[in-house]
C-alpha cells in the first residue's frame, strides 16, 4: 500500500471525501446529466454558468463560510455555538437597515457590511466572554442568543421584512456582469484563501488545538486560553456576518424569521462530517468546508430525484446517519482490523519464504 | 504446569505494527504470593498484563489457571471476562467514580439490573471495609477520600468479587510513605487469605520490602524468574537494563557552588507568594547550581516552584533575574526571562496528547517567538529531529501523536521542549516519576551536564536518593513553609528527616 494513500486514510479528510465520492458515483449511475454545466443567459442579459454542480457550490457558500468559524470554536472551546443562524439574522437586519437609510452605492454597501460585521463580532464576543471567561458550557451560553437573536433582528427593522432592490446587491447575491461564476462562490474562495493564509502565517491552528486538547499545558506554555477562545468567536462573528449578507443579497429582502433558519445544525454537521471531533481538539478547516458541500450535494441530489421537498429532510437524515456511523470510532477500528487481517494473511504467506 | 501455580502463561507472543512487544514470554504465579513484574518502560510488562486481562488479544501462547485444583486453559476476551474468572486489576489511575459513594463504587457494574437494595449494600460495604481495615465510611463520597483509600476501595472491590489473582499496576506512585505502609499491610493481609498478587512498580525499595519473587522482562523477552533473596538489588537493576550499572553510583554532583557574597544570582525571589502557595518565601539560585525542594507530599514543594514560574496567580513578592528587578506575572513572562518548567503531572500539564511529537517539542519556543511568526515546517522538523536524536526519544516518527509514546519518552519530549528554549534556569518537578530506571539515570545525567554548561536547575523528586545525587543544595519544606536548607556534607537522608521533623541537624 502506498505511503500517500495511507496518509489520506489516516487524515481527517477521509470521511467527507468518501461521502462526496459516493454521492458522485451514485449520481453518475443514476443520471449522468446531473453533472452537465450549461451556459445560459439570465434575466439581466449576462451569460452565466448553470447546472447542478454550480448550484451545489453556490448554495453551500453560507454554511461553508460559517463552518469555518464553528470549527475554531469547536476545537478551542470543546463545544458548539448554536446561535450562528440567529446572529446571521441580526447581521442581515443591520445590513438592510443601513442600506435602506442611504442610497445604495458600492461605498455604502461596504460601510453597511463593515457595520454589520462589527455588530456581529460584538454579539459573538458576548458569547465568547460567557464561554471563555465565565466558563459556561458553549451550548448553554449560546442558547441565550439562539433564543433572543431573531427577536433582536425583528426589533432592528421595526418588525417589518423590508426588501432591498439594487443591481449591485443582485450581483453580490447572484452574478457580477461579465463573470459567469456566481459571486457567493467567489466570496467563498476568497475566504478559503484568507483562512489558509491565516493558518500559514500565524500560530492560530497550533494554539487553538493546544487549548482544545489540554488547557493546562497551554497555560504553562505561555498561551492564554481565554484569548484564543475569544479569537475563535471573533472570527466566527466575521464569518456569520458575511454569510448573513450573502443570503440577504441573494433573496433581496430580510426576513428575520426565516433567514438561514436551522442553518446552525447544518453548520455543526459540516464540522462533524469534516472530521473535527465535536468534543474539541484537532481540527480540519478544509474538512468542514467540504462537509458543507457534502450536505448541499445531498440536498441537490434529492431534489434532482424529484423527492418532495417536505420529505427531503428525512432522506437527508438517513444519509447523515450513515455518514456519522461510518466515521464513528467503532466502525473505524473495525475497518482497520479487517484491513489488517487481510494484510496479515499476505504477510503470513511470505514468512516461510524468509525462513528458508 | 506445576501444581502450586494458580496462573501460568506459556510462550506468549504479541506484536504491534513495527514492534514485537512480547517474544515467547512465560510467567508463573503461585498461590498466596506477591510477585513483582519488573522491567523498564517498553519491556512488555503492561502488554503482558493487558493480555492477561483481555485488553489485547494474544497472537499466540496459552494461559492456564488452577484455582480449584484442576488446571484449565482460559481464553480471556475482555477485562469483564477476566474479572468473572477471578483476575482483577487496580490501575495507577483510579478507574472508579469519584462522585459516587464508597458503597456505590463497591457494587457498581455488578448488579443484575434489578432493584438496588441500598440497605444491604451499605451493610455489606461496611463489613468489607472493617474486615480489610480500610479507613472509609460506606456512605462517604469516594472523591473525598485520599488517593490511597480510593485505591484500597478498588482493591476491596476486587477482593469482594472473589478474585484469586490481583494485579496492582504502580499503585504507590502517588502515595506518601504512610499511605504506602497502609497499602502494604492490606496486601499482606490479602496474601495471608490466599490471594496471589502481581505487583508492578518502579520503586525498587518496595519490591524488596513486600515481594516474594520477581519476574524480569527486557525488550519483550523473559530475562528470568527469581526468588527475592537470590537477587540483590544491583543485580536486579543490571538484569533490567541488560548491563552492569556502575554509573548510577558514580553519578554525583561533586561540584559545590562556592558562595560568593558578591555573585549575582540568576534568579532571586523575595517574599514570593501565590494563590496556591500563600506563605511568602525567599529563594535564590546561582549560575550552574542544582538545588532541590524536598519535603513530604503536600509540603508545598511543587506549589513553590509553580510560584517561581507564575503558574498560579501571583499574589506578592519581588523578583530579580540576573540582578534586575522584573515582573513575572504569568508563565509567558517567566519563559521570556529564560525560565523553563517541567510540570509534575505530565499528563495533565505537560503533553498535548493528540498533537505530534514535533508539535509538542517546538511548542514552548514557538510561543516565545510569537503568534505571528510560526516556524516553517523545515525549521520545526530540524528542531524536533535534533532533540529526538539528542535525547534518544523512541518514536516511530516525529509526526506520531505523543500519546502513543511510552511515559519515559513522553517525558523526554517535554524535556526537549524546554531544552529547545535554551533556558538559563530550568525547573524540573518530578521529572523521573513513573518512568523506567534507564531513563531516570539519563535524566539525572542530563541535569548534571546542564549544570556544567551553566544552566541553573531546580530538581524535585520523591526519591530522596536522586536528589542527594544531583543537588548541591536542598531546601526542606514542611506544611507549606521552608523549614531548613542543607548543603554539602549536611545532605544526608537522616538530616532531611530531622529537618522535616524539626530537629537539629547533625554534621556528617
Amino acid at each position: 500500500m502506498g505511503n500517500g494513500l495511507k496518509k489520506i486514510a489516516r487524515s481527517q479528510l477521509i470521511i467527507p471525501l468518501i461521502a462526496l465520492l459516493l454521492l458522485i458515483v451514485f449520481n453518475l449511475i443514476r443520471d449522468i446529466e446531473f453533472f452537465s454545466i450549461t451556459v445560459k443567459t439570465d434575466n439581466s442579459g449576462n451569460s452565466v454558468l448553470s447546472g447542478n454542480l454550480i448550484s451545489i457550490l453556490n448554495g453551500a457558500s453560507a454554511v461553508a463560510i460559517m463552518s469555518i468559524g464553528m470549527t475554531l470554536i469547536t476545537s478551542s472551546c470543546k463545544g458548539q455555538d448554536i446561535s450562528v443562524a440567529a446572529l446571521a439574522a441580526i447581521a442581515g437586519s443591520v445590513f438592510v437597515s443601513v442600506l435602506r437609510s442611504n442610497e445604495i452605492t458600492i461605498p455604502v454597501i461596504i460601510i453597511a457590511f463593515l457595520f454589520c460585521t462589527v455588530i456581529a463580532v460584538l454579539f459573538s464576543l458576548f458569547n465568547g466572554v460567557l464561554v471563555a471567561v465565565f466558563k459556561i458550557q458553549p451550548m448553554i451560553a449560546t442558547l441565550i442568543l439562539f433564543s433572543a437573536g431573531r427577536s433582536i433582528a425583528y426589533w432592528i427593522n421595526g418588525g417589518a421584512t423590508p426588501t432591498v432592490q439594487s443591481p449591485l446587491l443582485a450581483s453580490i447575491g447572484g452574478f457580477i456582469p461579465g463573470i459567469p461564476i456566481p459571486t457567493p462562490i467567489i466570496i467563498m474562495v476568497i475566504f478559503l484563501i484568507l483562512i489558509s493564509l491565516v493558518l500559514r502565517f500565524t500560530n492560530l491552528g497550533l494554539y487553538t488545538q493546544v487549548v482544545g486538547i489540554n488547557e493546562g499545558t497551554a497555560h504553562l506554555n505561555g498561551i492564554n486560553p481565554v484569548w484564543i477562545k475569544l479569537i475563535a468567536f471573533i472570527i466566527s462573528g466575521i464569518c456569520v456576518a458575511t454569510a448573513g449578507c450573502i443570503t440577504v443579497c441573494r433573496i433581496g429582502l430580510i426576513n428575520h424569521e426565516t433567514l438561514l433558519l436551522d442553518a446552525e445544525m447544518d453548520v455543526i454537521l459540516s464540522v462533524a462530517i469534516g472530521g473535527t471531533a465535536l468534543s474539541g481538539g484537532k481540527f480540519n478547516l478544509y474538512g468542514s468546508v467540504l462537509g458543507a458541500y457534502v450536505i448541499q450535494a445531498l440536498t441537490v441530489t434529492l431534489y434532482a430525484m424529484k423527492v418532495p421537498s417536505a420529505a427531503v429532510k428525512s432522506y437527508k437524515a438517513i444519509v447523515i446517519i450513515l455518514i456519522v456511523l461510518i466515521s464513528s470510532p467503532v466502525v473505524r477500528s473495525f475497518t482497520v482490523k479487517a484491513y489488517k487481517k487481510l494484510f496479515k494473511k499476505q504477510e503470513a504467506k511470505e514468512i516461510p519464504v524468509k525462513a528458508s | 504446569m506445576q501444581n502450586d501455580n494458580v496462573l501460568s502463561m506459556r510462550k506468549i507472543n504479541k506484536s504491534f505494527p513495527g514492534v514485537q512487544a512480547l517474544k515467547n514470554v512465560d510467567f508463573n504465579l503461585r498461590k498466596g504470593e506477591i510477585h513483582a513484574l519488573m522491567g523498564e518502560n517498553g519491556a512488555g510488562k503492561s502488554t503482558l498484563i493487558k493480555i492477561l486481562t483481555g485488553v489485547y488479544p494474544k497472537d499466540s501462547g496459552q494461559i492456564f489457571i488452577n484455582f480449584d485444583g484442576t488446571v484449565k486453559e482460559i481464553n480471556v476476551k475482555s477485562p469483564y471476562d477476566a474479572q468473572n474468572m477471578g483476575i482483577s486489576t487496580v490501575y495507577q489511575e483510579i478507574t472508579l467514580c469519584p462522585n459516587l459513594t464508597v458503597a456505590e463504587n463497591m457494587f457498581i457494574g455488578r448488579g443484575n439490573y434489578r432493584m438496588v437494595n441500598w440497605r444491604a449494600m451499605k451493610k455489606k460495604t461496611t463489613e468489607i471495609l472493617n474486615k480489610l481495615n480500610i479507613p472509609a465510611r460506606a456512605t462517604q463520597q469516594l472523591g473525598t477520600c485520599s488517593i490511597a483509600v480510593q485505591q484500597m476501595v478498588a482493591i476491596a472491590r476486587s477482593v469482594d468479587m472473589d478474585c484469586k489473582v490481583l494485579i496492582l499496576d504502580e499503585p504507590t506512585s502517588s502515595l506518601d510513605e504512610q499511605e504506602v505502609d497502609k497499602l502494604f499491610s492490606l496486601m499482606r493481609d490479602l496474601k495471608s487469605r490466599g490471594v496471589s498478587i502481581i505487583y508492578i512498580t518502579h520503586f525498587l525499595d518496595e519490591v524488596y520490602e513486600i515481594c516474594d519473587r520477581i519476574t524480569v522482562l527486557r525488550n519483550g523477552e523473559l530475562v528470568g524468574e527469581y526468588e527475592i533473596k537470590d537477587l540483590p538489588r544491583v543485580q536486579l537493576i543490571s538484569k533490567m537494563m541488560g548491563k552492569d550499572l556502575d554509573d548510577i553510583s558514580s553519578l554525583q554532583n561533586k561540584k559545590q557552588i562556592e558562595e560568593k557574597p558578591d555573585a549575582v544570582p540568576v534568579y532571586e525571589a523575595e517574599e514570593l507568594s501565590s494563590l496556591e502557595c500563600p506563605n511568602p518565601f525567599n529563594f535564590k539560585i546561582h549560575k550552574g547550581e542544582v538545588n532541590g525542594f524536598t519535603g513530604l507530599l503536600g509540603s508545598g514543594r511543587s506549589e513553590s516552584v509553580r510560584a517561581i514560574f507564575a503558574a498560579d496567580k501571583i499574589t506578592g513578592g519581588k523578583i530579580k533575574v540576573n540582578g534586575k528587578t522584573v515582573k513575572i506575572k504569568k508563565p509567558r513572562d517567566a519563559m521570556m526571562h529564560g525560565i523553563g518548567y517541567l510540570p509534575e503531572d505530565r499528563k495533565r500539564d505537560g503533553i498535548v496528547e493528540d498533537l505530534s511529537v514535533r508539535e509538542n517539542i517546538i511548542l514552548a519556543l514557538q510561543v516565545m517567538k510569537g503568534f505571528f511568526k510560526p516556524f516553517s515546517k523545515a525549521e520545526a522538523e530540524a528542531f524536533a529531529d535534533k532533540y529526538i536524536k539528542l535525547l534518544g526519544i523512541k518514536t516511530a516518527s516525529m509526526d506520531t501523536p505523543i500519546k502513543s509514546l511510552s511515559g519515559g519518552n513522553q517525558q523526554k519530549a517535554i524535556l526537549a521542549r524546554w531544552l529547545l528554549t535554551n533556558p538559563q534556569y530550568l525547573i524540573l518537578d518530578e521529572p523521573t516519576r513513573g518512568i523506567d530506571v534507564g531513563t531516570k539515570v539519563e535524566i539525572q545525567k542530563l541535569v548534571l551536564k546542564l549544570a556544567e554548561e551553566g544552566v541553573s536547575v531546580t530538581f524535585i523528586s520523591s526519591e530522596i536518593e536522586e536528589m542527594l545525587r544531583t543537588c548541591s543544595r536542598l531546601i526542606v519544606m514542611r506544611d507549606r513553609r521552608i523549614v531548613g536548607e542543607l548543603k554539602g556534607e549536611e545532605m544526608t537522608q537522616a538530616n532531611i528527616m530531622h529537618t522535616i521533623a524539626g530537629e537539629a541537624v547533625q554534621n556528617g
